[in-house]
């Protein structure tokens, strides 16, 4: 086919979805001449993109065709495909002239994307940076995306995507630094309250210009904890500094020069900072470091506001307990009387440890006497120090009685969930996006089974009655007995058929044989194996009796075998109602009410399968035995209520099951889901799971795939 | 059948004095329960002195030392002792148990939650008052010396509940718990076993703290003293301080790569 052909056969494919926007003095011949010259593949795409564009649009298809040949020139052809679909994304959300305006330039989004091989983008590198702040000290910070790089105390917030420099790794080590001076403000007290309890915020505004105060504020800050850095952490400073002489010096005023001496003291503390500010309020701030992020005191005020009034009341409850522990005789015979104050006056003491710079030891004593504190306690404690640099009084005078219930958090949660479903056990949920747990996140409750009476199981036996009789014998050849194995190297006892033919051997001159001993062969199959099985909506029907039809062979096998094993089923809606549902436990035997239970087991609502993991490789851990096993019959992915689908609800499931093989257990999933090739893998790994095909099969091949995994 | 056959336990005796820096009074409370003829058990987590503590006594007490380290097959013959047959005849060979017991040594076994459960049964009838060992197969009964002294070690920070101590076994020992030594006695310690300079080895203890501040977000214990002596005992062999805490540190910690990047940050950050 000649070119010009090419280019008439693309234009009249194209006419019909762009005949709404075209007219003779606006036709596509041009393009199609241009892209006729691209191979038959590349060609074969784009005309298919630009019809389905077309289809959303004709204008939009009709911009993407004009200028696909720039984009093609300019970008690989995956990129040209992102680059239609953020159009369509733009089209959506501000409408067709943000949309095609950005369809008319091709090279801007080339651009864009060659910067993005440098970049270095949060997603890469929060996993390890997360780990790394908590290590260096202190509370515990969270990782955020924001626009720009601040913290508010709790919360390190950095860009989604860092492209400062060319090179990927000094953009990921732009990352650490960013992160790791945020941590250092938190760290040195940038934000700690003054003798007056005024925040940072409060002071600032005391300035004519509050946000040229915060500025140069900022930038006085940041030479003291360079300094403190530097003493502390010289490999961190080194790298930051590395950083800066790449992005160039920063310059500081003359008359400067002695203030950036007081900052680098070391008894500087943001207080110093303050006193110089006024010698520097008029002049021109500094360039910001490249490491250095905003300062947010508004930001910071407010999520410290909500954390002391937080810290302050779980301290006080503390002490309550502490008090009450201490003194139970004044609490109980004299409750109406008011308590001596002086015998339950806490006091605490704070003295820094010389080797550990920036940590303190904290002591704590009530009425003179000193406390050993608990860990929990101990957390609080710093966390208070390193708010307000100390501890004032009315933080250490304990609750009253009705003062701060910590129940009633637990009473929030449980709030707007179904009241009177009784007592949860809460279970922390994995979110990737964020690369770490969400605390007590589900709400999970065991329950049982309405045992229903039909004769469910009799049937069953019967009709795989020939199947049955197969799989007897195979699980009884299975079973192992304890042996004397005789004539061993080494082993308890001595053989003695064994010692008296080495002896004729050895009297008739022949050499002695060295296997003279017995050793007791445990055959033991020291087997412990969790069923879940999916009780979710989706298995109602034919896939819920295939299931229930499994149950019933695989308890004869297992009754055979004498491995001990549990059945749990498993459904819920929404993180507040996980639900469990006991079908057999490892204490119970195998029972008509077990028969009935599995009988019972009827479909309900989703698939959470994080959170019953969890619970279950808990229960499976306080079993002794050498193997453990945990089996998941399930028909699809995991799947809830509320948002935890797709990747979200396969990483959660994924975590959950690289925790039960850090306990030691084995997880496998027998599924009939078809598409269970695309994420199994992934959350099992690549041999621990099977699909089967045809449901009916089920009932047989379960009990066959265990025989299998624990021979 | 021949009479019973006891090895010697000379090679067991310990002749220069152990390094040992004691972190309470657990030397003392050791001596007595020796002198009151008490077992002993240790509790604490990997590399923080258990075994260490253990020469040093042997040491102190003039008495041979005879380690065990429990495995999950070890079986009572292994500890107690067993016949074997050679040129013709059977002979008795005493374990490593009742050679300590014959000969008023200190028998150590450590890490004895391993072993089978049956198995640390045998250690009862010495683990009381009677300070006897029944030996099954040949009919003895051995009774220990007032010098013999049993102590057992085990780690309580392991999370799984089969790795646990029978109530009837703990009870009857004199538990003496370890930590990891507070910072300036680890600093002591770490550039007294390595002879690094003290700043240096303030440094790592620090490094030490942040791994242990990550006990929880993914690693399974911190960097325990035992690591930190060889880190330091790589720097004075002039060996990069970077890269001696990622090989003598970070790598035996975790083999997670995010996590062994973060861990290899810190002490970037610190050296």
């Amino acid at each position: 086919m000649t070119r010009t052909n090419r280019a008439t056969e693309i234009e009249q494919r194209l006419q019909a979805p762009l005949a709404a926007v075209l007219s003779p003095r606006r036709t596509i011949t041009a393009a199609a001449e241009h892209l006729a010259a691209r191979p038959d593949h590349e060609l074969d795409i784009v005309i298919h993109r630009a019809i389905s564009l077309a289809n959303t649009n004709a204008e939009l298809g009709y911009q993407f065709v004009q200028h696909a040949i720039e984009a093609l020139d300019a970008m690989r052809l995956a990129d040209v495909l992102a680059w239609a679909e953020q159009a369509v994304e733009l089209y959506d959300q501000d409408g067709l002239f943000a949309a095609t305006s950005f369809l008319e330039r091709p090279e801007r989004f080339a651009d864009e994307v060659l910067n993005r091989a440098n970049a270095a983008s949060f997603d890469d590198t929060c996993g390890m940076l997360s780990i790394y702040i908590n290590g260096l000290a202190g509370r515990r910070l969270a990782l955020d995306i924001a626009e720009h790089a601040f913290t508010d105390t709790e919360t390190i917030f950095l860009p989604r995507r860092i492209s400062r420099f060319e090179d990927s790794k000094l953009n990921r080590q732009l990352y650490k630094a960013t992160a790791s001076f945020l941590w250092a403000q938190a760290w040195y007290g940038t934000f700690r309250l003054d003798a007056n309890h005024r925040t940072l915020e409060q002071r600032l505004a005391a300035y004519d210009n509050p946000r040229n105060a915060r500025d140069l504020f900022d930038a006085l800050e940041t030479i003291r904890i360079n300094a403190c850095v530097a003493r502390d952490l010289p490999g961190l400073y080194r790298d930051w500094q590395r950083l800066q002489t790449l992005t160039g010096p920063v310059d500081y005023p003359t008359h400067w020069s002695g203030i950036i001496a007081r900052l680098q003291r070391p008894q500087a503390s943001m207080e110093t900072t303050f006193e110089l500010l006024p010698e520097v309020i008029n002049d021109e701030v500094p360039l910001a470091l490249c490491y250095q992020g905003v300062l947010m005191p508004g930001q910071v005020a407010q999520t410290m506001a909500l954390r002391m009034e937080k810290d302050k009341a779980a301290l006080q409850t503390s002490l309550a307990e502490i008090a009450r522990n201490a003194v139970p005789s004044v609490a109980s015979e004299d409750t109406q009387q008011p308590i001596d104050t002086e015998a339950l006056r806490f006091e605490v003491r704070v003295t820094a440890k010389p080797d550990a710079p920036g940590e303190f030891d904290i002591q704590l004593s009530l009425g003179g006497q000193a406390l050993g504190i608990p860990p929990e306690l101990e957390a609080l404690l710093q966390s208070i120090l390193q708010d307000l640099g100390g501890f004032p009084t009315e933080y250490l005078v304990p609750a009253g009685d009705n003062d701060y219930d910590p129940q009633a958090i637990a009473a929030e949660i449980d709030a707007d969930s179904e009241s009177g479903l009784g007592p949860a056990t809460y279970y922390p949920e994995w979110d990737h996006q964020r690369h770490q747990y969400r605390k007590d996140w589900c709400a999970l409750r065991e329950q049982e089974v309405e045992p229903d009476p039909a004769p469910f199981v009799n049937e069953t036996l019967k009709k795989y009655h020939g199947e049955l009789h197969h799989l007897r014998k195979a699980f009884e050849a299975l079973r192992g007995e304890n042996q004397l194995k005789k004539r061993q190297p080494d082993g308890d006892d001595i053989d003695f058929d064994a010692v008296v033919q080495a002896m004729t051997d050895l009297s008739l001159g022949l050499e002695m044989p060295p296997q003279l001993f017995t050793q007791l062969h445990r055959h033991e199959r020291n087997i412990a194996v969790m069923f879940m099985v999916d009780m979710s909506g989706s298995t109602k029907g034919w896939v819920n009796d295939a299931e229930r039809e499994s149950l019933v062979l695989l308890c004869q096998a297992l009754e055979i075998l004498g491995d001990r094993y549990a059945i749990y089923g498993f459904s819920g809606m929404t993180r507040k109602r996980c639900e469990l549902y006991r079908i057999k436990t490892f204490e119970e035997p195998y029972s008509k009410l077990v028969e009935h239970r599995i009988t019972g087991i009827k479909a309900q609502d989703y698939t959470r399968m994080g959170v019953t993991i969890r619970h279950l490789s808990k229960l499976l851990n306080e079993i002794d035995a050498r193997t453990k096993l945990l089996i998941t019959l399930s028909d699809g992915k995991p799947d809830d209520f509320d948002g935890y689908r797709g990747d979200y609800g396969i990483e959660d499931t994924r975590q959950a099951l690289i925790e039960a093989k850090r306990q030691g257990i084995h997880s496998f999933c027998i599924t009939i889901d078809d598409e269970a090739r695309d994420y199994l893998p992934h959350m099992y790994g690549a041999v621990n799971y099977t699909i089967i095909d045809d449901v009916r099969k089920l009932p047989v091949k379960v009990a066959d795939i265990y025989r299998r995994l624990t021979l | 059948m021949s009479q019973a056959h006891t090895l010697p336990v000379d090679e067991y005796r310990i002749t220069e004095e152990p390094y040992y820096r004691p972190l309470g009074k657990e030397i003392e409370i050791f001596l007595a329960a020796h002198k009151n003829r008490l077992p002993i058990l240790l509790k604490g987590p990997t590399g923080c002195g258990k075994t260490r503590f253990m020469e040093h006594m042997a040491w102190r007490l003039q008495l041979p030392l005879i380690t065990v380290a429990c495995h999950d097959d070890l079986t009572a013959a292994d500890l107690v002792g067993r016949y074997l047959i050679t040129s013709g005849e059977t002979v008795w060979i005493d374990g490593p148990l009742a050679r300590a017991v014959r000969s008023g040594a200190i028998c150590y076994l450590d890490e004895v939650v391993e072993a089978r459960k049956d198995t640390t049964v045998v250690i009862h009838p010495l683990a009381d008052d009677r300070r006897v060992l029944p030996i099954e197969k040949n009919g003895e009964l051995l009774r220990a010396p007032d010098s013999f002294c049993l102590a057992i070690s085990y780690n309580p920070g392991y999370q799984s509940v089969l790795k646990d101590l029978k109530t009837s076994t703990r009870q009857r020992f004199v538990a003496i718990e370890f930590e990891y030594p507070q910072p300036e006695l680890e600093c002591e310690i770490v550039s007294a076993e390595s002879g690094i300079a003290p700043d240096t080895a303030e440094k790592l203890v620090r490094f030490a703290g942040m791994t242990r501040n990550l006990k929880d977000s993914g690693l399974e214990e911190g960097a325990s003293t035992r690591l930190l002596v060889h880190a330091a005992k790589l720097m004075a062999s002039g060996i990069e301080p970077a890269e001696a805490c990622r090989s003598a540190i970070a790598e035996s910690l975790t083999d997670d790569p995010e996590m062994l990047e973060a861990v290899n940050e810190l002490s970037a950050s610190l050296f």
